[in-house]
């Protein structure tokens, strides 16, 4: 698979010159075919946000839903055609705050999804605003004396909650996101990735050089099977730890749950309706 | 007598539950007709809910204020009930539980007492229902078949005392009725009742079986919460997911998600959850995922009457969420409706790409009667969406407004949708004119439904002067009512699709001298959707909104109150 088969002819990309979405973009392509997925099993569900515009700019099935939304319809999407590989993606916004909850109880399920999430301290498409992950002190056109809530922490959320993949990536390392990415997309269950990316139009702080400065790799032996560990790595904050946090193989997915699912992988558009086994349970109320 | 009322009351937690579902099969078995329903507060322990249960040997199917026989369970059930007491009513309790000053005949019976000699207070209940057994006459066996039947799961031990203490309540009531006197004769049933006994949430959950409903994920909210738990108990035989989302909004974007993958989802809620949906209904107005929404309706604004009934959400069905897009909404009047119109939801919502809502309420949700048969024939299933070929367009614009829908992993084609306006391709568009073909597209579906509407039905002569109007759960209410009143010159019209209404409406207003609106809501919510449908006003409205459904008896009232006592 080559990631040319993910382009698409003419397109007019809604995202300022330099921001981040774009190497994040060319690295989804890049993992995607290197992983041979084709865009016939594909499926991208984002919610709204300038990250949310990604299926935008990708040959793929899609689900551009609702703002915060994107999880809940790809759980689904999963649910009910488990031979497709579904992917949750948005900003940090849309992930953290609108869809925050989905967020927390996704990882409670741990459907058979990725969810990557562009983050870059800030709200794009409404222009400025404070996100979920903005550091305190942030100045926008509403937090004028600076952000006082503490910023969410969506890495010690997870492991909190035994998520069972849980890593930190960054948008100009293309190499190691990729990595990262394919172990992620591999994975089966709910598996976070957390995309630090500049936005260059509303946040003059947290810029590409920033992120250079203050993250750092964890390092080879580092052991992510280690939740007491990862949690550690997680509440640092002077440098941002980037790689995989944690990872738990004991879970098992969301879909094994169900007796569709984990017989045959039979998708729900194939099933028939029993009506033998209907009549018998209209039998039962006589 | 034509029928017999029962009314048990006593406090959540006493087990009021168990004698309903052990002698409503007595009863049954015995050969009877009959129709039960409660109304309960909404707590788990103390206060009084009460539970009637009609039996004929005639088909009935509506509650009555009316209570032959008043089984109390605690000293507050007298009170709770007092207005529905009369002259005639046998009240049967522990002595400190009959105490009224109304002139009833009271008979004071040791139930826990006799239980308690059984073994335990606990078995109370089954000691009931064998008084009431013996009341009606019913053969001894019975009463002992079906008990054994009923605790089947129990241990052996509980299995014979509450045998034992079904045949203690029956024998020594015996002696009390020929010592008191006391004659409900009922005329005796020739067999066995094999009528099929379901409540309103069964029948809706049989109707998304037969839907092929295949994914159902909800957030538990009385009293709609009966549907998911009927599909949840019957996921494993139908290949069924049913999933508890964390909120609303989790479980109606879940089930548009799996629309769009190929499956066959719907929600079950009530106001204040639907009223979290609404976003992602206008999300399926966008994209045109078919959907299925069962909204049982009890009093609000915001919590209301948790657990009693209304039909209040009419209009926030209807008018709920942003943007222009067509919806249907049924509004089933029978339990026949419930499984029927549910099963049609989920075609016509699959045929048409839009939400499909089945508007029931408390009253329909927790009321049991037996129904003939649900004929399996009747069933038209088969499946919508296509195979789609490489340059498959989601949002092809063809005539008619429905662009053949595909889903991922089937076929060559991509399936794009977005919540933006979007291309034929679904992609983002700010393009005005493309803006304008798509609103239209998704406009023109309104003709196309506009085909398919269910005609009201009309009860009694054709040259009516007096034409009585209803919609979803009030239909037995209003025919056991006009069969009392029985004046030829009153007909019944019914209303079970209550959005878009049917073409004829306004000619069977115009037909008649004085039509009259009966619905369970303060401001006549269906008054005005017809008189903007149609520019006919219903000034004679009968409306309810206390919480509980109308009795046959109100109903009567109300109605000589408007056209005359003298007819």
């Amino acid at each position: 698979m080559n990631a040319d088969s993910f382009n698409l002819n003419s397109i007019d990309i809604a995202w300022c010159p330099g921001c981040g979405n774009y190497s994040i973009l060319k690295i989804m392509k890049q993992t995607l075919s290197e992983l041979n997925i084709s865009p016939t099993e594909l499926v991208l569900v984002s919610g709204i946000g300038q990250a949310a515009k990604i299926p935008q700019y990708f040959k793929t099935n899609y689900f551009n839903g609702l703002h915060g939304r994107a999880i809940p319809p790809a759980t689904a999407i999963k649910l009910s055609n488990p031979n497709l590989t579904v992917i949750a993606e948005s900003g940090d916004g849309d992930m953290y705050g609108e869809g925050g909850n989905h967020f927390i109880h996704a990882i409670r399920r741990n459907p058979d999804i990725t969810n990557i999430i562009h983050n870059n301290m800030v709200y794009g498409l409404t222009k400025g605003q404070a996100s979920p992950t903005s550091k305190i002190g942030f100045k926008t056109p509403v937090q004028i004396n600076g952000v006082v809530l503490e910023p969410f922490n969506p890495i010690s959320t997870a492991i909190a909650l035994d998520a069972s993949f849980v890593a930190r990536a960054f948008s100009g390392d293309i190499k190691e996101t990729k990595n990262i990415l394919k172990k992620a997309i591999k994975h089966k269950g709910f598996s976070i990735v957390d995309i630090l990316q500049p936005c260059v139009s509303f946040n003059n702080i947290n810029t590409y050089d920033w992120f250079k400065e203050n993250t750092y790799y964890l390092n080879s032996k580092y052991d992510s099977s280690n939740r007491i560990e990862g949690f550690k790595k997680s509440i640092e904050n002077k440098k941002l730890p980037l790689g995989i946090f944690y990872i738990n193989k004991k879970r098992k997915s969301f879909e094994q749950n169900f007796k569709i699912n984990q017989d045959k992988k039979i998708p729900l558009f194939k099933n028939e309706l029993k009506i033998s086994s209907l009549s018998k349970l209209i039998k039962s109320k006589r | 007598m034509e029928d017999l009322s029962i009314v048990l009351c006593g406090e959540a937690g006493q087990g009021i539950q168990t004698v309903e579902k052990l002698f409503t099969r007595i009863i049954k078995k015995a050969g009877f007709n009959l129709f039960s329903t409660k109304e309960y507060m909404s707590r788990v322990r103390g206060g009084s809910n009460s539970t009637e249960i009609r039996i004929s040997t005639k088909s009935v199917s509506a509650y009555i204020d009316r209570i032959d026989i008043l089984i109390t369970l605690n000293g507050d059930a007298i009170q709770h009930i007092q207005k529905r007491i009369l002259k005639n009513t046998l009240i049967i309790g522990e002595e400190k539980n009959i105490k009224t000053k109304k002139n009833s005949k009271k008979i004071a019976f040791p139930i826990a007492k006799t239980a308690e000699e059984i073994g335990s207070k606990i078995y109370s209940n089954t000691v009931a229902v064998g008084i009431l057994s013996s009341i009606l006459g019913i053969n001894k066996k019975i009463l002992k078949d079906v008990t054994k039947e009923y605790f089947q799961n129990k241990k052996r031990d509980i299995i014979n005392k509450n045998i034992k203490a079904a045949e203690k309540g029956y024998d020594l009531f015996k002696d009390l009725i020929e010592k008191e006197k006391i004659n409900f004769k009922l005329n005796k049933p020739k067999s066995e009742n094999d009528n099929i006994l379901l409540n309103g949430a069964e029948s809706i959950g049989l109707g998304a079986i037969a839907g092929g409903c295949n994914f159902i994920s909800s957030y538990p909210m009385s009293p709609s919460t009966g549907v998911l738990t009927f599909l949840s108990k019957n996921s494993q035989d139908f290949n069924i997911i049913a999933e508890q989302a964390e909120d609303e909004i989790s479980a109606i974007n879940m089930v548009i998600g799996a629309w769009y993958a190929g499956a066959r989802g719907m929600v079950t809620t009530s106001g204040g959850g639907y009223a979290l949906m609404t976003e992602g209904i206008s999300l399926a107005g966008m994209i045109e995922s078919p959907v299925v929404i069962h909204l049982a309706q009890r009093p609000a604004p915001a919590t209301g009457l948790p657990t009693r009934t209304e039909q209040g959400d009419l209009e926030h069905a209807l008018y709920s969420s942003h943007g222009e897009f067509p919806k249907i909404l049924f509004a089933p009047a029978t339990l026949e409706d419930g499984f029927y119109l549910t099963q049609k939801a989920f075609d016509i919502a699959d045929k048409y790409q839009i939400p499909v809502y089945i508007l029931t309420d408390q009253y329909f949700i927790d009321s049991f009667y037996g129904i003939k048969d649900l004929d399996l024939n009747k069933i038209r299933k088969k499946n919508h969406f296509i195979k789609t070929t490489k340059n498959y367009k989601r949002y092809k614009l063809i005539k008619n407004g429905i662009s053949p829908r595909g889903i991922p992993g089937y076929g060559s084609g991509l399936i794009c949708v977005d919540s933006d306006e979007h291309d034929e391709s679904g992609r983002i568009t700010e393009d005005m004119e493309i803006r304008n073909k798509m609103v239209e597209k998704r406009l023109k579906k309104f003709s196309e439904i506009q085909k398919e509407i269910i005609p009201p039905e009309l009860i009694g002569k054709k040259d009516y002067k007096y034409l009585i109007i209803g919609w979803g759960s009030n239909y037995h209410l209003i025919k056991e009512a006009i069969v009392n009143i029985d004046d030829e010159k009153i007909a019944h019209l019914h209303f079970r699709q209550v959005f878009p209404i049917h073409e004829d409406t306004l000619k069977f207003l115009k037909k008649a001298d004085k039509a009259i609106m009966i619905e369970n809501n303060a401001t006549s919510q269906f008054s005005k959707l017809i008189r903007q449908q149609t520019g006919y006003e219903i000034k004679n409205r009968i409306l309810q909104y206390n919480g509980l459904p109308f009795s046959v008896e109100t109903l009567i009232k109300e109605i000589k109150k408007i056209i005359g006592d003298k007819l």
